[in-house]
């Protein structure tokens, strides 16, 4: 399967060249880029690692790329995912995120079905590849 | 200013208060050189007088109606400070393209100035009560229509708006820097729960984020709420985890008495839905009560703008959506139906977007050439997400885009479950066509322009967007609006 979070994942993996135009346009608008990764892809899995700080004085989209690339390296199999922190009074939040880097296997996510009374069931969505230890997933 | 009014309006008081009837401009609720306060609601109509009626006694006649006023002089207004409490027409505009010479008869702009003090706090009930309450039946007009309302902060803060808003919605949904996207269940009616949910979880799994009940599906004989609800979490959370997406389905709550939405809201919940819908049709206090329910149990509410046509869509007589649009982000919903600018519904492209700037700017600026009258400070209330839905397609995505921006929920209902291939190619489709078009904005290409070709290049590498070109490629809704700018002479073309 195919975790399609992120503002382009129904895109073909973009080229550096490509990732350094949307980490431009992040710049033009005034946002901060940011690095993170996880090897623990739940839909509600909200904080990834960070790989250092927003880069919030960042003038170069190209900066940003040698962040991701150095993030690529240590971390070559786990998924990586940039983002643009808006730091506008009213958004004060993420205006783009997109993921640049996902492991060569994507084992997916069992869903596990709880019945309980009156035909209600509750459900948990439960990623396969967390059934190792961190480090070890993909 | 204060002085001179109450002089002007009780300097003659004996005459004044003489049993009988005079003028609604005698009554002083004319007043040309009233500066409104701060603090005053403001309301813009377009007035159409009866023959023989001048615009300002229409216009005192509707500042009359809509505030203190009665057909006839009465001695107990001298009990009250009733120079505050009468609303001032203090302004009267020919609009543009009217009158002799048009193809129109003529029609005024009147402003009318309301006194704070008039209105309940928090209470879009009252506040309609007041504006729209008598005044649209009073025969000496032969139309009219509230066209936009100045709400001051003052008053602004006495709501507590929107119980998401969109910034927290797409924190909540992990989802950003593009339009949502979403699909209306089709057909309307008729599907069973199994059948529905079905049609949901196709959907989901192609690519959009968010599929929805319609308007009129409630509770009817081939489908009871509670077996849609079952059915419709099971494809939002198998959907779910095909993706490892986080997805929604607007279960529309609408029902006959409060007690049974709250009982709908509340299974909702239970199931672990993100999203509860409701109809406009369900009323302003209802509208209300169900956006505290949902600040409660941290539900994103999905307003549904049903039945607004009757009053919004004739320029001569009714509401504008702009003033509605204002309403409901003063009542507190997180989405609402704002029209789509290209699809099968009514709306000039400038008017909608003057809807959208209503719903999601912190501030707006007087903005004629978008119907925007009014500078308005939203003192920090949270944006509504506008929802464009009906009659639009993957080949219009760069219009869209263009349009609206990356703060909306694109809806292609029959767009979606309408595609040759099947539910989930045809969400695919617009899921691609959305995805390559904002990549394309942001490298700084022109989609105005290139927007057919950045479609027609993703299409050779994803054949359901292939497919949904070749099927739609020509589909659209060229009609005239009927609801446009009085600024600029024509309206803009429908695209």
């Amino acid at each position: 399967m195919r975790v399609t979070q992120g503002t382009f994942s129904f895109l073909p993996e973009l080229s550096d060249q490509e990732i350094h135009a949307q980490c431009e346009y992040a710049i033009r608008r005034g946002w901060a880029l940011a690095v993170e990764y996880t090897d623990d892809p739940h839909p509600r899995n909200s904080y990834w690692e960070m790989w250092g700080l927003p880069m919030f004085d960042l003038k170069d989209g190209a900066g940003a790329l040698l962040e991701i690339n150095d993030c690529r390296k240590t971390f070559p199999s786990h998924y990586i995912k940039v983002n643009a922190f808006d730091a506008t009074q009213g958004f004060e939040t993420v205006r783009m995120s997109f993921i640049v880097n996902r492991p060569p296997e994507e084992p997916g996510f069992m869903l596990r079905r709880q019945e309980g009374a009156g035909r209600t069931i509750r459900y948990t969505t439960h990623a396969y590849a967390t059934n190792k230890p961190a480090g070890e997933r993909y | 200013m204060l002085a001179s009014t109450s002089q002007r309006s009780t300097g003659n008081t004996s005459s004044r208060y003489k049993s009988g009837v005079m003028k609604y401009k005698e009554m002083g609720y004319w007043q040309p050189d009233y500066e409104p306060a701060a603090s005053d609601i403001i309301a813009l109509f377009r007035i159409t007088p009866q023959d023989g009626v001048d615009a300002d006694e229409a216009a005192a006649a509707v500042a009359g109606e809509s505030s203190t006023a009665t057909w006839t002089v009465v001695w107990t207004d001298r009990l009250t400070a009733c120079d505050q409490y009468r609303a001032k027409a203090y302004r009267v505009d020919k609009v543009p393209n009217t009158g002799p010479g048009t193809a129109t008869e003529q029609q005024w702009f009147a402003y009318i100035a309301y006194d704070l003090a008039l209105f309940e706090e928090g209470s879009i009930a009252n506040l309609t009560a007041s504006i729209i309450g008598n005044v649209f039946g009073f025969k000496p007009l032969k139309a009219l229509r509230l066209e936009d309302m100045r709400l001051p902060l003052a008053y602004v803060k006495t709501f507590r708006g929107p119980p998401t808003g969109i910034v927290v919605e797409r924190e909540r949904l992990d989802k950003f820097g593009r339009p949502l996207l979403g699909a209306t269940t089709k057909p309307k009616l008729g599907l069973s729960g199994k059948n529905y949910g079905r049609v949901v979880y196709e959907g989901l799994r192609g690519g959009l984020d968010f599929m929805k009940d319609d308007e009129n599906i409630n509770s009817q004989p081939f489908m009871h709420w509670r077996d849609r609800f079952l059915y419709c979490m099971e494809a939002v959370n198998r959907a779910q985890a095909e993706t490892g997406e986080i997805k929604g389905h607007y279960l529309n709550v609408t029902a006959g008495t409060m007690e049974e939405m709250y009982r709908r809201a509340d299974f909702a919940k239970e199931l672990g839905s993100c999203i509860v819908m409701i109809d406009l049709v369900i009323g302003y206090t209802a509208i209300q009560s169900m956006s505290n329910w949902a600040r409660d149990n941290d539900m994103v509410l999905h307003l549904h703008r049903a039945g607004h046509g009757t009053y919004t869509r004739q320029k001569s007589h009714g509401i504008s959506f702009r003033v509605i649009s204002k309403w409901m982000r003063l009542a507190g919903v997180d989405h609402i139906h704002a029209g789509t600018a290209v699809g099968k519904l009514e709306g000039d492209p400038l008017m909608v977007q003057g809807f959208y700037n209503v719903l999601r700017e912190a501030h707006n600026e007087v903005d004629l050439r978008r119907g925007v009258f009014f500078e308005q400070d939203w003192g920090g209330l949270r944006k509504v997400m506008p929802v464009a839905s009906g009659g639009i397609h993957a080949g219009q995505m760069h219009q869209l885009l263009s349009l609206f921006d990356d703060d909306v929920v694109l809806q292609f209902g029959g767009g979606t479950i309408g595609h040759p291939a099947g539910i989930q190619a045809g969400a695919t489709a617009n899921r691609v066509a959305l995805e390559c078009m904002v990549k394309a904005r942001n490298e700084g290409r022109d989609i105005d322009r290139e927007g057919p070709q950045i479609l027609e290049a993703a299409a050779r590498w994803c054949t359901p967007l292939k497919q949904a070109l070749a099927t739609w490629k020509d589909i659209s809704f060229d009609y005239t609006s009927t609801d446009t700018p009085d600024f600029v002479p024509t309206a803009t073309a429908s695209v």
